[in-house]
């Protein structure tokens, strides 16, 4: 890299000639690395969702849009729907409640419950749908009160709508957690100042602060809302046209050898994906410096 | 408004951050509440403000104990330092904020809100700006906007913390000089924090000198500046020298000799004399201070020389005419014009 003939001295500034910038790799590096990245990228993401929309379309469109006459797919589109519909709301309240204890107040405990808000993302779904059969099932202590009532918990939609929540609910506390905090409290403080009751202090200042960040937030929940399996599988009992949601009835159809139907209701799914994946792109490209500090997900 | 705050407590978490102080507020008064960072002074500011609540202690609006009121309740003007303006509203929101959120049967028309909203911004020197947003606008303007935006709601006080903290030099000074326009103009009480003692000196009717959680010196300009209460003010209000004296015989003494000072009364023993290093005079003969000069430089239109005396490593600063001849190792004799004997502690 030295070159003797230079003469280093501070008045003049020697920039290496094979690349412009000394923090740059060489250009063949370069190349290789992004190679990798954009092979490994095509191999692991891109092909697997191009085969999802040919598989669904091998026999035709005429048989991809057959399965979707099937009733019983059709209930568990419209069981996913009705999941998510419940959970996110529900959530998008949580997850504000959440992010606004954390972020705004300091009280005993407050490491101990932004760690609990994680447990959701580092407990197997699986487990998590296991608790509530567990809480709610026939051999719980529970049981026999539910039973007097006539309330179906497990293997049953409330069962589904819980497991859903419990899974989704990081998403939005975790993306407005970090942007609360960056904000701090002197907004609050100044619209409480000027005789802003509690609810107009947030719905008029609060709200709009965090309305990008809460978007996000709830296209991610929403995603991952319709999206759920395992937890979904544990606490849903498979009953087809009555407690499958479409990831269920997707592995149904696959275990059926019934793979055009399976892979066209999969494509609905990977749709839903990719639209949120395109909201993101533009709430990220639009509002960025409003998102700050939320590269998480 | 008179303001009467009433040996006032604040804790935070066991930590007292303000112990017992007691001040009195006077009515259309400008007050500066100025100290170095950790002395309390804008938690005073939060608790006559009512975002903090006193640990102990009252504090009055008038005859009206306002110690339990909430902050909404007590209809204070609140001027933050890093503005706190709402992001997602213009200008003329901004400061008509305070009236729309009030409820219907005290809320004025709408047409009434924008008349004395566009008073305002005409009052701040705004006018043509209320379409605008925050992110818009130079830290003066905001800094502006948010003084239209607290005086809109009419309060009782206007409370200012550290308001040209975030803002350059030059705007500062020309804020400053408006911010005491608008005052006069308006009459409202205000009590403003800041950390730059130019800024309290300059502006305010009264200072009040903050330390360690307790109210040092309340006092005007001149009364702090001239006749400081305590090493502390001393030293933080201005330039200051100081040194080490015994009071003997009513008569200061350094090394043994007398400097020709009288003791400002009966009191014996080791002290420590306090004067501003531009506030002496030299002599050439009788009982004086006397030193060598170790070092000296250029201060604006002034040199300031550090002096040895008496073989005390602490070195006493003094102002000479920068066309003095004195270099180093040269014999200065002087006497402080002005001084405080304040004992040891």
């Amino acid at each position: 890299m030295f070159e003797p003939d230079v003469i280093y001295d501070s008045r003049r500034v020697i920039l290496p000639t094979d690349h412009t910038r000394p923090t740059t790799e060489r250009p063949w590096v370069r190349r290789l690395l992004i190679g990798i990245a954009v092979v490994f990228m095509a191999a692991v993401l891109v092909l697997p969702l191009v085969l999802v929309f040919t598989e669904a379309f091998r026999k035709g469109a005429e048989t991809y849009f057959s399965a979707f006459a099937d009733r019983q797919s059709q209930q568990a589109i419209l069981l996913t729907l009705l999941v998510a519909a419940i959970a996110v709301p529900l959530n998008l309240v949580f997850g504000v409640a959440a992010a606004w204890c954390v972020a705004k107040y300091e009280f005993w405990g407050k490491s101990f419950l932004t760690t609990l808000i994680d447990l959701p993302f580092s407990v197997s779904p699986v487990v998590s749908g296991m608790v509530y059969v567990l809480l709610f099932g026939a051999q719980s202590v529970l049981h026999p009160l539910l039973k007097a009532y006539n309330i179906e918990i497990i293997f049953a939609v409330p069962g589904i709508v819980l497991a859903t929540i419990f899974v989704t609910f990081p998403f939005i506390a975790r993306e407005l957690i970090p942007l609360m905090q960056d904000q701090g409290n002197t907004d609050e403080e100044a619209a409480l100042s000027l005789g802003a009751t509690g609810w107009q202090t947030f719905t008029r200042v609060t709200l709009p602060n965090i309305k990008w960040g809460l978007l996000y937030g709830v296209l991610l929940c929403n995603a991952r809302a319709m999206g759920e399996f395992g937890a979904v599988s544990v606490v849903s009992g498979h009953i087809r046209g009555k407690t499958t949601t479409m990831p269920l009835d997707i592995e149904i159809l696959y275990n059926e050898y019934n793979f055009a139907a399976a892979f066209a209701v999969a494509s609905l799914l990977a749709m839903l994906a990719l639209v949120t994946l395109v909201f993101k792109t533009i709430l990220e490209y639009r509002f960025g410096d409003e998102l700050a500090g939320t590269r998480r997900h | 408004m008179d303001i009467r705050v009433d040996t006032v407590r604040k804790e935070f978490s066991h930590y007292p951050a303000l112990n017992d102080v007691s001040l009195d507020i006077r009515s259309s008064e400008l007050i500066a509440l100025l100290g170095p960072s950790g002395s309390g002074k804008t938690t005073l500011l939060r608790l006559i403000a009512g975002l903090e609540m006193p640990t102990a202690g009252r504090i009055f609006f008038g005859d009206e104990d306002a110690s339990s009121k909430t902050v909404q309740e007590r209809n204070v003007g609140f001027v933050f330092q890093a503005y706190a303006l709402f992001r997602n509203m213009t200008v003329l929101d901004n400061i008509s904020f305070g009236l729309k959120v009030r409820p219907r049967s005290t809320r004025p028309p709408k047409a009434e809100i924008r008349r004395r909203a566009m008073e305002l911004l005409d009052l701040v020197q705004l006018s043509g700006l209320e379409k605008r947003f925050p992110q818009q606008l130079s830290g003066g303007q905001r800094q502006r906007v948010a003084l239209a935006r607290a005086l809109a709601i009419e309060p009782r006080v206007l409370l200012l913390d550290e308001p040209f903290g975030a803002l350059d030099a030059q705007v500062r000074k020309e804020l400053r000089k408006w911010l005491r326009e608008i005052h006069d103009r308006t009459g409202h009480t205000t009590v403003f924090v800041t950390h730059d003692q130019e800024e309290a000196l300059e502006l305010a009717d009264r200072l009040v000198v903050m330390s360690q959680g307790k109210i040092e010196q309340v006092g005007t300009p001149d009364d702090v500046y001239d006749r400081p209460n305590s090493p502390f003010v001393f030293s933080f209000i201005g330039e200051s020298s100081s040194m080490p004296v015994t009071v003997e015989n009513h008569e200061l003494w350094v090394g043994g000799r007398a400097i020709g000072l009288p003791a400002p009364n009966d009191a014996v023993g080791e002290a420590n004399l306090f004067f501003r290093p531009h506030d002496v005079e030299l002599v050439e003969d009788g009982a004086a201070l006397a030193g060598v000069v170790a070092a000296s430089r250029r201060v604006g239109g002034t040199r300031r020389v550090e002096l040895e005396i008496g073989g005390n490593p602490n070195r006493v600063e003094i102002d000479l005419p920068f066309d003095h001849p004195a270099g180093e190792k040269t014999r200065i004799a002087f006497r402080p014009k002005r001084w405080r004997v304040f004992p040891q502690a």
